[in-house]
């Protein structure tokens, strides 16, 4: 695989202003907003988590989303201007080229966690190393779903209608998965809650209180998702390229 | 199951197109963009597909690259399929549409789109021969139409490939970036490359190809070195006051391919309008109102068109 069309693909997202805003910008304005008048509270909703840790990895979540989902806008508009069509007669391979905008997808995830880590530090999030690198390894697996996600979207969205359709999968995954408020309980709410992805993103923050912070069904969520979205890009992917 | 032809053989260092038809499915119906098409080409040749809108020149190179499955026929680039020519880097390309992506320098473009490859150009040496040296630290974004199209065209040349296909790469250029771009252009087909590319400028056919190949309604209707085509689809028209003018006789004038009659006004389709007028000059001293004028190149298609599918009825 060629390094220097990842190296570029990489400078061309971070040259990107876009990326800076929605995907670093939003989510630490959002977190002072949240999390710094609650930075006392040590028991977040009953969650056994403090404010400032909860709404840490909760931002982290719907940035990284935000991050990783953007690979498929850049797919969709790829598409759109015949790029893809360019890419095709090159040897670049499929599997390449998925795997590059997976990689940069994840490169600006990476950056969302530095930044939102180095935020919590500010409002007192004190953690032990191990916590930090498992919390971190769980966000990163939890964001393999929507990598595969991602390229499903790439390939059946229209990119006009891509950016409306990934802030709107965003907004409604962060919603139910609790960016904004701890998920307790065993209500209905609940339920749906722990079925989603976005849902076991958040609960990477459980890292701190001993124990595994997701369990048998966290991994089976996650799993599964990942394998019905991995499915869903396959053929996304191949009803486009065989149309023509 | 397809039997090999004697001529194949002797493709395999070229291109060989066999059978080629692809339709399409529209909300008016199917639509047969090539329907049968048969071409070899030699290794180092450079060939014009020229044809109208429609032709069936785009249909025809997106199945040369690969781009596009077709319902019937193959095709040989090098003696393998498309997709393997193309995995093997022997190919370079400028669709017809495609803009450039953002947030890169031209010359980070082109160097990406080289790493692509196992043995490409040096990546100077591609801006240079696409003649966009100055424009290396301009970003993509930031490009005239007709510096996009030598952008595009300094992507398709860094593989180094020994197929170049090019499809209307001058659409949308004013004369200058015409002019530029065919410049580049030949320098590259200097190296010794195949070089395949639609246009339906006459004028660039005939000026850049060894051989034009002529396409209309799916079908090669012509197939021959530029001069000869250029012969048979630039002809020209001689328009004429003639009271009383006889069909016969103005029809076996040297030069004449056919006559119209329009009340006293006469017009008679040429091959050769030197040889025509100077005879209708002998013949008819009463002719007046002479004009001679260039017939367009899509009438000539569409005469073209009309005498093959009038071949294929009988």
């Amino acid at each position: 695989m060629s390094t220097t069309y990842l190296r570029l693909e990489l400078l061309r997202m971070f040259r990107n202003r876009r990326f800076f805003v929605f995907s670093l910008g939003f989510p630490i304005v959002l977190y002072y907003l949240i999390a710094g008048p609650n930075k006392d509270n040590h028991d977040l909703g009953g969650s056994g988590i403090s404010a400032p840790v909860y709404y840490m990895v909760g931002l982290v979540a719907f940035g990284a989303m935000t991050a990783v989902l953007s690979a498929g806008a850049r797919i969709s508009a790829e598409r759109s201007t015949g790029w893809n069509r360019q890419l095709r007669v090159t040897p670049l391979t499929t599997r390449d080229y998925f795997r590059t905008k997976v990689l940069t997808g994840y490169a600006a995830a990476c950056a969302t966690i530095v930044v939102m880590y180095v935020a919590g530090a500010t409002l007192g999030v004190r953690l032990p190393a191990r916590s930090w690198i498992e919390m971190t390894g769980l966000i990163l697996v939890g964001l393999v779903p929507f990598a595969a996600g991602a390229i499903a979207m790439g390939h059946l969205v229209p990119v006009d209608s891509i950016g409306p359709a990934m802030g709107g999968t965003t907004a409604i995954l962060a919603f139910l998965g609790g960016t904004w408020f701890p998920i307790t309980g065993d209500g209905v709410f609940a339920t749906i809650a722990k079925c989603l992805p976005s849902y076991w993103l958040v609960q990477a923050s459980h890292v701190g209180l001993g124990g595994a912070a997701w369990g048998r069904t966290g991994w089976l969520v996650v799993a599964a998702w990942t394998v019905a979205l991995t499915a869903l890009a396959a053929r996304a992917y191949r009803r486009d390229t065989m149309r023509v | 199951m397809r039997t090999v032809r004697a001529g194949t053989r002797e493709a395999v260092g070229g291109i060989c197109i066999d059978d080629l038809a692809k339709t399409f499915q529209s909300p008016q119906g199917p639509v047969r963009a090539v329907a049968g098409v048969d071409l070899e080409i030699a290794a180092g040749e450079t060939v014009a597909l020229l044809g109208p809108n429609g032709a069936g020149k785009s249909t025809t190179i997106e199945m040369l690259l690969g781009l596009t499955r077709p319902d019937r026929g193959t095709v040989s680039v090098f003696g393998r399929a498309p997709e393997s020519a193309v995995d093997a880097g022997e190919v370079g390309a400028m669709l017809q549409t495609g803009s450039l992506i953002r947030d890169l320098s031209v010359r980070e473009l082109v160097t990406m789109m080289a790493s692509l490859y196992r043995e490409p150009l040096a990546v100077d040496e591609a801006l240079e021969l696409a003649g966009i040296g100055p424009l290396a630290g301009r970003r993509t974004q930031k490009l005239s139409g007709g510096e996009t199209q030598r952008v595009r065209f300094a992507v398709a040349i860094v593989a180094d490939p020994d197929l170049l296909v090019l499809d209307e790469p001058t659409v949308a250029m004013d004369v200058e970036s015409r002019r530029a771009f065919w410049a580049a252009m030949r320098a590259f087909v200097a190296r010794e490359k195949t070089v395949v590319f639609a246009t339906h400028y006459l004028e660039e056919a005939d000026a850049y190809a060894d051989r034009v190949v002529l396409m209309a309604g799916g079908h090669i209707v012509a197939d021959g070195p530029p001069t000869e085509i250029k012969a048979m689809v630039g002809s020209r028209r001689i328009r004429a006051t003639l009271p009383g003018a006889d069909r016969a006789v103005l029809a076996a004038l040297p030069g004449v391919t056919d006559v119209e009659l329009r009340g006293e006004s006469v017009v008679l389709v040429c091959s050769d309008s030197d040889a025509a007028l100077r005879a209708l000059l002998r013949t008819s001293t009463d002719a007046r109102d002479i004009e001679v004028t260039g017939a367009g190149l899509e009438e000539a298609f569409v005469q073209l068109t009309h005498e093959d599918r009038a071949a294929e009825a009988a």
